[in-house]
């Protein structure tokens, strides 16, 4: 079913014309965040209004669109804006990685690598990752000018002196290309490394805030920490229950009020691929494989 | 006649088409030097169908262009009026600047943004012959190792990357070939 009583991709013309120069100028300068004139759209705020605005301005009719929450495909969220542009777009849509063109993500990056024709499109909820330490808007825009990023690493180093290690488990704080310090979203932190050197095009919307930014392909992108307490992309020591893998990011899952638990690839889309390639876990009905 | 020329080669689908054009945008910025074809746009000359869909993909009246003196022509000016209603302004007011390299000179007058806002910026649309053939190589975001790319200059091209993040972005058009060159990128003689 289509809604011709909207405009494709849902968003009108020159909304999307604001938007495409905010993206363009985002990609001039990585990792400084655009201001942009956000709408309103026909979710609620927090469910990946800015990154429904930048996929409307993104899309083509050729694209295939694939979108996850948490890493996951089939939850309301995705299935909601996977439904809306497919109404709205008339474009394919795909569990795949690999069969994507566009990706919109809530705070996971596929496990699968991208490749060149991809774009990556973040949902935000606070694109200024030193808001919590600076809540005025006119003192964390000089800082971002003059480079002053010494409040965060007062923030990791209190971590450590409080906990023994930098205890940031996700949004982890990145520095792009020697210049930026940018909040990379809320991803765990063991999705930082994929942010760098990465080959697909990773824009990132925030509708609440009003802010884009982004990252070229291979761009230098390195998590904040100090040489004596390095980054550790840290994940569950487990495999997966489901696929038997150990690299993958890994969701933890209770199952009764006892104590039982599971852990599952918080990805779906490569958890699913695995098992239909004859991976199996410790859960697998096939038996005790793993 | 006249009349027809301002009025017509806009985009025939101007949704699907625009969107295709800005594709093309979005790749040139995010990998500097590597040459797209864009179409849907047929302005009247001397402007080049590639920076004719540039500016009905991004162009519209919240966004001053200067026209520099080598397209500054009625037929040219009345296209953009009708097309993108864009106001035509001086260099230094502008977000869009259209004309060749020699034309656009001195680039300083160009806006570079500010310390605070550095997107605040012009974006220059460089009419060019030809851009198939290599001048520079060019390495930064965007770039895997390095690429090599055809520049008008190189100069001003390693002075606008210098005041990173501040700085003008360029587009370089020929034909329905279009290239971009971000400030972040660093630019080498070959």
């Amino acid at each position: 079913m289509t809604d011709q009583a909207y405009n494709f991709a849902y968003l009108d013309e020159a909304t999307k014309r604001m938007i495409r120069r905010a993206l363009l100028k985002g990609l001039a300068i990585p990792g400084y965040q655009v201001p942009f004139a956000s709408r309103e759209m026909p979710m609620p705020y927090g469910w990946g209004t800015g990154g429904v605005q930048v996929t409307a301005a993104c899309l083509t009719p050729e694209d295939t669109l694939k979108v996850i929450d948490q890493g996951a495909d089939d939850t309301t969220n995705a299935v909601s804006i996977r439904k809306f542009f497919e109404r709205t777009a008339q474009v394919q849509t795909s569990e795949t990685t690999a069969e994507a063109t566009v990706i919109q993500t809530r705070h996971r990056i596929p496990e699968v690598a991208l490749t060149e024709g991809q774009i990556l499109v973040y949902q935000v909820p606070i694109p200024e990752p030193l808001r919590f330490l600076e809540p005025r808007e006119s003192e964390t825009r000089r800082m971002h000018a003059l480079e002053e990023y010494g409040l965060m690493h007062v923030k990791l180093y209190e971590d450590i002196a409080r906990h023994g290690a930098i205890a940031t488990s996700y949004a982890y704080p990145v520095k792009v290309e020697g210049r930026y310090v940018m909040d990379p979203s809320p991803i765990p932190k063991f999705d930082n490394p994929k942010l760098g050197g990465n080959a697909a095009i990773q824009l990132f919307g925030a509708g609440r805030e009003q802010r884009i930014y982004a990252l070229p392909p291979y761009t230098d992108v390195v998590s904040l920490d100090f040489e004596d307490h390095p980054f550790d992309p840290s994940k569950a020591d487990h495999a997966c229950d489901l696929c038997g893998s150990e690299v993958s990011y890994l969701d933890e899952v209770i199952t009764d009020d006892k104590g039982s638990r599971i852990f599952v690839c918080s990805d779906t889309s490569y958890c699913t691929t695995r098992q239909d390639e004859g991976h199996t876990g410790r859960l697998s009905p096939e038996g005790e494989a793993a | 006649m006249f009349e027809a020329e301002v009025l017509s080669g806009g985009f025939s689908n101007p949704a699907q088409d625009s969107a295709r054009a800005f594709r093309a945008c979005l790749d040139a910025m995010a990998r500097p030097g590597r040459i797209q074809q864009i179409a849907g746009a047929v302005p009247p000359a001397p402007l080049s169908p590639a920076a004719g869909a540039i500016l009905l993909t991004l162009a519209d009246a919240t966004t001053p262009i200067f026209i520099a003196k080598s397209h500054d022509t009625e037929a040219v000016r009345r296209w953009i009026a009708f097309h993108c209603s864009a106001p035509v302004v001086a260099a230094s007011d502008a977000d869009f600047a259209i004309g060749t390299w020699d034309a656009l000179q001195p680039v300083s007058q160009f806006a570079i943004g500010t310390a605070e806002y550095p997107d605040r910026s012009a974006t220059l649309i460089v009419e060019c012959e030809d851009i198939s053939a290599p001048t520079a190589t060019l390495s930064g975001p965007g770039i895997e190792t390095t690429q090599t790319a055809y520049l008008p200059n190189l100069d001003a091209f390693v002075a606008n990357s210098a005041q990173f993040p501040l700085g003008f972005d360029c587009y370089f058009t020929a034909g329905n070939q279009l290239s971009a060159l971000p400030r972040s990128t660093k630019v080498e003689a070959l």
